[in-house]
């Protein structure tokens, strides 16, 4: 049983800079949560803070109700993996797994025991006596991983593991990170600024911007259902359109939409998968490209005044550069003053 | 890809003059005086000596005073070095970790007191030494060549402490290690060959010193290098003081083997920002 409860956590940078703002998060026995959102929103200072590696200006942290705000690095139960990995390059593998253990002063027999295991574990069974720099960049994350997971941590904290490896290998690591952290349900929190990392491995996501939280909540809900713009925009793509409501109409340009709102500006926003064209002979937009992926096609849309508009269509045969659409979108999503007014 | 042939065919010249000129001036002065140091007898005209011998080394050697000066030397030069390490490295991961008011000016400091003609700060300290009493006495001369090593033992080892990657040290300190045995098991270690490097640099340094050791140490203490100059100066004989210089070779020739085998070629040259 761990759990993690961040409560109104401060973070102010000696030169003035807010990099986290009264942050309030919990976190569940065995979940993993993503802390998602743009380069700058604050998301490692956030994990360095659960690490002890910076001490919040105020607020508080506890860890199974214990008051770790104070605590040096070395004292918390947490076990932080970094994205340079960090490994000892003066030490072997077995070194760098074992240099833990003997802290805590655990017999030579037991630390083999254990550092064999965690390597099996990590699919690096027989690796112990290479050196760090005879590992491929994938091999040294795991070794990393396996770093923290063999002391037991009850917290595991991840900034962005995977950021220097190709797409391939991430995502096979990133399946595996699952895997393991689901097997030993070992409370974990992981930064990340790409979206898909985001989406497939948490059971629950935070999108930060400017050191706050826009939005926390499963992945498919944030995904489906946005409840700001930003998040709307961050998070797969999407089609954000700014215009005016009046009467009960949407209106950008030739394009204009049913909406039964209070008159005023909005920015609606459309899934390209949810906006369909039909060919037509009163055209609301004219077609700019047409990508065909095999098994689906998107096609780049542009209104009468430049706006740019993406569409997700079956069949891409269909449509051609220069050819004028009609636009018909399915579900849609209605944002004023940063806030989700309306939603279908 | 032809140019690129035709490049490396044509040899390189201004490298190859300046490979001759620096083997002309560093070997060339090497090879007179060793080959001074086993002549017995050459006289003008003559390129190559007429007799060699050992006859100045058995003499050289058979001085007691030489030997007490290699003996002092080599102590002196120990326990500087060691002194030097203890105060230095803890002060140098000071300076390249932690921040705290004065730090730049006290860095700054450092280089400032090599930026001056040495000899008159010599002259300075000599005056307040002689007040207390430390003129002619093993610690004054510790002391003085102490002030000589810091340039090295702190600069060397801060810029190396700063290149130790800080997320390697926030690991160790995650895994539950304290500070102290951070430094001790991840920070020194990592740091260790440009270390070594400067360590080996203030041996060596501390024993070819010769202008505080002689205006401290003087006339109580003697140490090789001074020892030499004394019979260059005093003595007709050439062949004393190429015996005496070719014996100095040695301890630098230890420790540069010492260092390969240590450190290998390769972190030596990495230590040097190589
Ligand atoms: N040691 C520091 N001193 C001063 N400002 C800092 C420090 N560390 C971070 N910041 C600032 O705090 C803000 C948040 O930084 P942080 O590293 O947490 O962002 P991030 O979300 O992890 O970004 P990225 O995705 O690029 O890693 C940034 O504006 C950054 O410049
Ligand atoms: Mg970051």
């Amino acid at each position: 049983m761990s759990v993690l409860h961040i409560a109104e956590v401060t973070k102010t940078f000696s030169g003035g800079t807010h990099a986290v703002n009264s942050f309030s998060l919990d976190v569940a026995d065995g979940e993993l949560v993503c802390l998602l959102g743009p380069s700058g929103s604050g998301k490692s200072t956030l994990l360095r803070m659960v690490g002890g590696f910076e001490q919040p200006t105020s607020g508080r942290i506890t860890i199974d109700g214990e008051d770790v705000t104070h605590l040096p690095p070395e004292r918390r139960p947490t076990g932080m993996v970094f994205q340079s990995h960090a490994l000892w390059t003066h030490m072997n593998v077995f070194k760098n797994l074992a240099f833990g253990l003997k802290l805590r002063r655990m017999p030579a027999a037991e630390i083999r025991e254990k550092v064999e295991a965690v390597l099996e574990l990590v699919g690096l069974a027989g690796y112990g006596d290479r050196m760090t720099n005879q590992l491929s960049g994938g091999q040294q994350q795991r070794v990393a991983l396996a770093r923290s997971l063999v002391l037991e941590p009850k917290i595991l904290l991840l900034d962005e593991p995977f950021a220097s490896l190709d797409q391939h290998l991430r995502e096979r690591l990133r399946e595996e990170v699952r895997d393991i952290q689901q097997r030993l349900g070992i409370t974990t929190l992981f930064v990340t600024h790409g979206q898909d990392e985001a989406l497939s491995m948490a059971d629950r996501i935070v999108v930060m911007a400017n050191g706050k939280t826009e939005q926390i909540g499963r992945p498919d809900v944030v995904y489906r259902d946005p409840k700001t713009p930003f998040v709307a925009g961050f998070i797969g793509t999407m089609n954000l359109v700014e215009g005016e409501v009046k009467n009960g109409h949407f209106a950008r340009s030739d394009f204009s939409f049913p909406l039964s709102i209070a008159d005023g500006p909005a920015t609606l926003a459309i899934r390209p998968e949810a906006l369909d064209l039909t060919v037509s002979e009163t055209p609301k937009a004219k077609v700019h490209r047409v990508t065909d992926y095999g098994s689906h096609g998107l096609v780049d849309l542009d209104l009468a005044d430049g706006t740019r508009l993406k569409s997700m269509v079956a069949h891409p045969d269909l449509f051609r550069t220069g050819q004028g659409v009609d636009l018909e979108p399915r579900a849609v999503a209605a944002y004023r003053n940063n806030q989700q007014i309306f939603r279908s | 890809m032809t140019s690129l042939t035709l490049k490396r065919a044509r040899p390189d010249w201004s490298g190859i003059a300046f490979a001759v000129i620096l083997t002309l001036v560093i070997i060339g002065p090497l090879v007179v005086v060793a080959t001074w140091a086993f002549t017995e007898v050459w006289r003008y005209p003559n390129i190559i000596p007429q007799k060699f011998g050992f006859r100045f080394w058995g003499q050289t050697l058979g001085r007691p005073d030489v030997w007490n000066a290699l003996m002092l030397s080599l102590k002196l030069s120990t326990v500087v070095t060691l002194l030097s390490a203890l105060i230095c490295l803890p002060a140098a991961y000071a300076f390249a970790r932690m921040k705290f008011p004065g730090r730049d000016i006290l860095f700054f400091s450092f280089l400032a007191g090599h930026a001056f003609p040495k000899f008159g700060l010599l002259v300075a300290i000599a005056a307040i030494f002689l007040q207390l009493n430390l003129i002619g006495t093993f610690w004054g001369v510790v002391l003085i060549q102490l002030v000589g090593t810091l340039m090295f033992m702190i600069w060397i080892p801060v810029a190396a402490f700063q290149a130790v990657d800080k997320r390697m040290e926030e690991a160790a300190r995650d895994v539950g290690a304290s500070p102290l045995r951070v430094f001790w098991s991840i920070t020194l270690p990592q740091a260790g060959p440009t270390i070594f490097a400067a360590v080996l640099l203030s041996f060596v340094g501390t024993f070819y010193e010769t202008e505080g050791a002689w205006l401290i140490g003087a006339p109580g203490i003697r140490t090789m290098p001074v020892l030499m100059i004394s019979y260059i100066n005093n003595q007709m004989v050439i062949q004393y003081g190429a015996v005496l210089s070719v014996l100095l070779w040695v301890p630098s020739f230890i420790a540069l083997m010492f260092a390969r085998r240590v450190i290998g070629g390769g972190a030596f040259a990495r230590g040097f920002g190589g």
